[in-house]
């Protein structure tokens, strides 16, 4: 049974559309229930505290690497700028173990479908972070026939480091806001 | 140090060959009719003297009145090179002839040519788009595109 | 009694631990065995060449930057040698020869990640990336010197080089000079006859002659010929060097490669 490769062709260019269609607005940004951290009740506080600081300490990171900030990520994970004393110490390759993306690197429509596929595989709680100029707002190449003008378009993103490429300590930096980020929620988010 | 052939002296050899196949020649260049490309090519390529062997680039450019497919020959042999050009006039239905045949590196090349500028090569096996998805519509390279 | 099989279309996605960057492969697998295999490419097309052409010459040397961005330096003085010819414009000769410098350097430190991420995929998992890495960090802080950036140079302009260079430079490269054969025998010592590289690389890969020449690769195609003992010569894959056809200071990234 051979199987035609055409219509694979003819598949992807249908998602390739499908989302462009439906990603003309930007995704808000996950941060309204920020302020609700006064309202929480005393009991669930402690198991919230104790939670939050598990999660923010031990998240694994999704290896999602597109283009040049790719390197300056593989850079904050090798033995100079350590993430690993951050609790990211195995860079995961499949979703279904991540629950932290760092978006690194030019999002094109392409790859669009693939990256919406990949983040609705990652289960609850998850947080996306966008490294680099490309990945926040199209960088360079924003006026581009095959760029996506920021990854926020397909994902909601937690976290926007600035740069081309950002230094790995802008990197930490990043990551250390996600960590206080994720130290304010609460598990009635997830429930 | 690989040597670059000069363009007149294998315009007139060429010319000897292939009579009426060379369009112009330059110190550098020569620029064959699209029809003659491919036993142009074909000589070249199995002559002793210039067994141009390697095909190190292919590219398409858009000026505005023609389009012109270049192609960057070396000798791995003989170690010399040489830039040979065709063009093609119009703005729709440009066929040029693909070498595919004569080297095995233009099948991607050609059919980034062919993605992005519009130029169909014929005898080419596989002619789709490499760089963008199958119902993009447009070429982007082309100097009206946006 | 036969069973019947059929070949079978396996995706190897976009986002892959292997494909290093985006790289698509549809795989036809016949129960564990590869045979056929077709590339899709296209997930990182920036249309470069396109946004090219609203800007000025000068404009467009960062774009080339992200080209390659393992060797951005490298693309610059590609782009800048171009447009020198194009223009006719004379390089003193003090850059040339640092231009060469800055490019070997650049050489070294792409040829350290190209081995260090080759072992990864063979199956050792960070850890010759983390050494490799450690002597990549020492060049990156050279290039800082210079330029200010770690990844995305933007240094070579037409008719030289973007500023010149500081006093601290000259020693620090001298410094760097003298030590890496120190860590080149560490790789050595740690990888040339080590079991499992020899085992999963050995007689694996060979490209013969003709059909390297009828395929025409280029670059690091020819490295694993060169492991399994086929010595492809090739020589307009150094095509680089046509370009960079000064003297060599590239004693040191030829010491690299010899390591294989």
């Amino acid at each position: 049974m051979e199987i035609d490769r055409y219509k694979i062709d003819l598949a992807e260019t249908e998602r390739i559309e499908k989302l462009m269609k439906k990603s003309q607005r930007p995704i808000p940004d996950p941060d309204d229930w920020l302020e609700e951290e006064l309202k929480r009740n005393i009991l669930l506080t402690t198991v919230d505290y104790v939670a939050d600081w598990a999660r923010s300490r031990s998240t694994f990171p999704l290896m999602f690497g597109l283009a040049c900030c790719a390197f300056e990520m593989i850079g904050t994970a090798a033995s100079r700028f350590d993430v690993t004393r951050y609790g990211m110490d195995i860079f995961r390759w499949s979703p279904r173990q991540a629950d932290l993306m760092i978006c690194a690197g030019t999002l094109t429509w392409k790859m669009a479908p693939a990256v919406r596929m990949i983040y609705d595989q990652m289960p609850e709680p998850k947080w996306v972070i966008a490294m680099g100029a490309c990945a926040v707002s199209g960088g360079t190449f924003r006026e581009s026939y095959s760029v996506v003008p920021g990854i926020n378009r397909i994902v909601p993103v937690d976290v926007y480091i600035p740069g081309c490429p950002p230094r790995p300590e802008g990197l930490i930096y990043g990551i250390n806001k996600i960590q206080q980020k994720i130290l304010k929620d609460s598990i009635k988010n997830y429930q | 140090m690989t040597v670059a052939l000069k363009g007149e002296d294998v315009a007139k050899k060429l010319g000897e060959v292939f009579p009426g196949a060379v369009v112009a020649s330059d110190k550098v260049v020569v620029v064959v009719d699209s029809q003659h490309l491919y036993k142009v090519a074909e000589y070249l390529k199995n002559t002793t003297g210039f067994e141009f062997d390697y095909l190190a680039n292919l590219a398409a450019v858009d000026y505005v009145d023609y389009f012109e497919v270049v192609y960057h020959l070396t000798s791995l042999k003989n170690n010399h090179s040489l830039v040979l050009k065709t063009r093609c006039y119009g703005r729709e239905k440009l066929t040029v002839p693909s070498v595919y045949s004569l080297w095995q590196t233009a099948d991607y090349q050609e059919r980034e040519a062919f993605d992005l500028m519009g130029i169909t090569f014929t005898g080419h096996p596989n002619l789709k788009r490499l760089f963008l998805w199958e119902g993009f519509e447009g070429h982007p390279q082309r100097r009206d595109y946006l | 009694m036969a069973i019947k099989t059929e070949p079978f279309i396996l995706n190897m996605g976009p986002q892959h631990p292997s494909t290093h960057g985006v790289f698509r492969m549809r795989v036809t697998l016949d129960g564990e065995v590869i045979v056929g295999l077709e590339p899709v490419i296209g997930y990182l097309h920036r249309g470069i060449e396109k946004l090219a052409e609203g800007r000025t010459y000068i404009q467009n040397m960062p774009f080339t930057d992200r080209l390659d961005y393992v060797t951005s330096m490298t693309n610059n003085l590609a782009y800048a040698m171009a447009v020198e010819k194009l223009a006719g414009i004379k390089v003193p000769e003090r850059a040339e020869y640092f231009r060469v410098v800055i490019a070997e350097m650049m050489r070294i430190s792409s040829h350290l990640m190209g081995v260090g991420f080759f072992l990864n995929d063979l199956g050792a998992m960070m850890t010759p990336v983390l050494y490799m890495w450690r002597e990549r960090e020492k060049i990156v802080d050279l290039f800082e010197m210079l330029c200010g950036q770690r990844l995305t140079y933007n240094y070579m302009r037409f008719g030289g080089v973007s500023q010149d260079v500081p006093e601290e430079f000259w020693p620090a490269l001298k410094r760097f000079v003298a030590e890496m054969p120190k860590f080149i025998d560490e790789y050595e010592q740690l990888l040339s006859l080590n079991e499992i590289l020899l085992a999963r690389t050995k007689g694996v890969g060979i490209l013969p002659s003709d059909m390297a020449v009828k395929s025409e690769p280029a670059g690091q195609c020819c490295e694993p010929a060169v492991l399994s003992g086929t010595c492809v010569a090739l020589t307009h894959i150094l095509s680089m060097t046509d370009l960079i056809s000064m003297s060599r200071w590239g004693a040191l990234g030829t010491a690299m490669t010899d390591t294989w």
